[in-house]
């Protein structure tokens, strides 16, 4: 059973007279522990297709499948619970709470959950260590750098053993040095874990990382290619 | 999210935001401490009214003769032909069970003279029963005797005024005084009762058996039999006043033959009802002082609102991220519920602080008891947590219904 099924999922926007037509009939399969990386310009319907993906918002048609679950019909609420099970989020810039120390922006899923709270911050602090910040669990995030930031967002995307991880232009705020480093974070998670990970992002070099390669163009996909020259990690 | 977790996320946010926090309740803790203050000096002014009022006699009546009317001409009450008399007295003891004491009363005036001071002074003619009715003790001596009574002895019992008067510093008790031409020993004195509400002094009295005063100092042919000018009445308990009224009447009613429908005569007057004005008057004000602190308090609890809303938009970018970790929109709306309940409780407690350092203050400074009661407590830290759920709510449904997609966008 493939992770994430899509079938002819469509999304309008409709505003005043205007209908938008975001997507218009997407469908995809991806199979667990695949990198999959999603391209195009502004307005391909990249960031809609993220949305749906991440069940952060619900499409017009179509159906989604997301490890067995039907997410397609779901409610906010349900939605919000299937997030906290089976996606991790590592979003653009500011992915943590200001002022509230890693350890507790790690066990923040846990939280909603409904985990106890001693089981919460073992898991935090174990998956702090396995991001290499072991000995930055009660550091700010003000206190830590931007690859820092980002690892600590992966820590908490990992801590509920989630089997997929979105990223949304992971990268957006670092320096190509940074970048790198932290792409080759998220290849050898992919790798040695065998976490599912899709990550949106207009670079080149950057998607370059991924094993797969999807391009949208006006609300469909326009290309669906393997890499063949996959950009190896230092 | 357990409640316990989300409280400690409320209060931890708060003292990462001090000043704020502070700022924002200020209008709970002044709210709050406003109300404790008015409820505390406006309950302490009713019971200072109470005191008063019981002060001028516990649960009593006064029975009055009625009006003389003369071709149409209404004398004034106490004029009436058919005045009271012993005879009234007697039958009110007997018959009505709802009366506790009853003491005749026969007054006038004179002037009373010791060695080389005298003094007028109002002369009451009374027996032992008046001492109980208006809760009176005897300061030093003793009272007078049923023998004096039916004895028509020349004694008295002097108030404080008298003494100082006449004795200055000396004691009184057994020194024989002139009571208009009158010789009369001093039996005891009666303990201070100090100004009445009308602001008479009521120290300044002799009182005497009523027959004394009736048979030696009225010297009224005609009068001079057994009639009283006033009965006084306890009843056994508050609640037993109106009914003792009542009986009372039927019985003066026939007693004197009243038929229906004529004005009353004797009349009653019941002097609990004043006291129930005077105090229905405290509390009205009671009232209305602390209805301004409550309208202080909305008026805080709408600054917590503005804050509040302030923050949720600030905030934007953390609601969008504890939804996508799987916040529901119920637990956003608990998280900030949570926070503006967390900040008024506090607010509250702070308030209540303030009110009872403010009543104290203030009952201090006015010389007025102030009344810190736990339900005045209650209520005002009810008020306040019942304004952060109110005006908490609003924001925190607001945050609640955010779109986590455009949540995780904003910047």
């Amino acid at each position: 059973m493939p992770l994430i099924e899509v079938i002819e999922l469509t999304k309008r926007y409709e505003m005043e007279d205007v209908v938008v037509h975001a997507l218009r009939g997407v469908s995809l399969t991806i199979e667990k522990g695949d990198f999959v990386a999603i391209m195009g310009p502004s307005g391909s319907g990249k960031s809609t297709l993220m949305n749906m993906l991440g069940c952060l918002d619900r499409p017009s048609s179509g159906r989604y499948v997301l490890d067995g679950v039907d997410a397609a019909t779901l409610s906010r609420d349900e939605r919000a619970e299937l997030r906290g099970q089976k996606i991790g989020f590592v979003v653009q810039g500011f992915n943590l709470l200001p002022r509230t120390p890693a350890i507790e922006n790690v066990e923040l899923p846990l939280a909603y959950a409904g985990v106890a709270r001693k089981e919460r911050l073992r898991r935090a602090a174990a998956s702090l260590e396995s991001v290499g910040l072991g000995n930055r669990l009660h550091h700010l995030p003000s206190q830590l750098s931007g690859g820092q930031q980002q690892r600590v967002a992966i820590a908490r995307a990992l801590v509920t053993n989630a089997p997929l991880l979105m990223a949304d232009e992971p990268t957006g705020n670092l320096d190509s040095k940074t970048s790198e480093e932290l792409m080759a974070f998220l290849v050898n998670l992919n790798n040695e874990r065998g976490v599912t990970v899709v990550m949106v992002t207009h670079e080149p070099d950057i998607a370059a990382f991924a094993k797969r390669v999807i391009v949208c163009r006006d609300g469909l996909i326009s290309s669906d290619t393997i890499s063949t020259d996959r950009r190896a990690t230092k | 999210m357990t409640l316990w977790s989300l409280f400690r996320l409320a209060v931890r946010g708060f003292i990462r935001h001090r000043m704020r926090s502070l700022l924002t309740a200020l209008g709970i803790i002044i709210g709050v401490g406003a109300f404790i203050t008015m409820v505390a000096l406006g309950r302490g002014a009713n019971a200072r009214v109470a005191q008063q009022i019981s002060s001028m006699g516990a649960n009593m009546l006064i029975v009055l003769p009625g009006s003389n009317q003369t071709g149409g001409v209404r004398a004034g009450s106490g004029t009436s032909g058919a005045s009271l008399t012993d005879d009234d007295v007697a039958a009110i003891a007997q018959n009505v069970n709802t009366v506790k004491w009853v003491a005749p009363l026969v007054q006038t005036q004179g002037q009373v003279v010791f060695a080389g001071a005298n003094w007028s002074t109002s002369i009451i003619g009374t027996s032992n029963a008046y001492l109980d009715i208006r809760s009176w003790p005897i300061e030093s001596g003793n009272s007078f005797t049923q023998q004096d009574i039916l004895g028509a002895a020349k004694v008295c019992l002097l108030g404080k005024t008298v003494v100082e008067q006449l004795f200055g510093d000396d004691d009184p008790i057994g020194q024989s005084i002139r009571v208009r031409s009158l010789s009369c020993q001093v039996l005891g004195v009666l303990t201070s009762k100090g100004q009445s509400q009308m602001g008479q002094d009521q120290d300044d009295v002799v009182v005497m058996p009523y027959t004394t005063v009736r048979r030696k100092l009225w010297n009224q042919a005609g009068t001079a039999g057994n009639g009283v000018s006033r009965i006084l009445i306890s009843a056994v308990g508050p609640e037993a006043t109106k009914p003792a009224l009542n009986e009372v009447q039927a019985l003066l009613r026939q007693r004197h033959r009243t038929s229906e429908g004529q004005p009353e005569d004797p009349s009653i007057r019941d002097l609990t009802e004043f006291g129930q004005v005077a105090e229905e008057t405290t509390r009205t004000i009671t009232l209305l002082l602390a209805s301004i602190a409550a309208v202080s308090l909305l008026v805080g609890g709408i600054g917590i609102m503005n804050i509040m809303l302030v923050s949720v938009t600030e905030r934007t970018r953390e609601i969008g991220i504890r939804m996508a970790v799987g916040a529901k929109g119920s637990d956003i709306l608990a998280q900030f519920l949570v926070e503006a309940l967390v900040l008024t409780a506090a607010g509250g407690i702070l308030g209540m602080l303030l009110g009872t350092i403010c009543s104290r203050l203030l009952a201090s400074a006015m010389d007025w008891p102030a009344l810190l009661g736990w339900q005045s407590y209650a209520l005002g830290f009810g008020f306040s947590a019942g304004v952060g759920v109110i005006f908490g709510f609003y924001p925190a449904w607001r945050a609640s219904r955010m779109d986590p997609i455009e949540a995780l966008r904003f910047e």
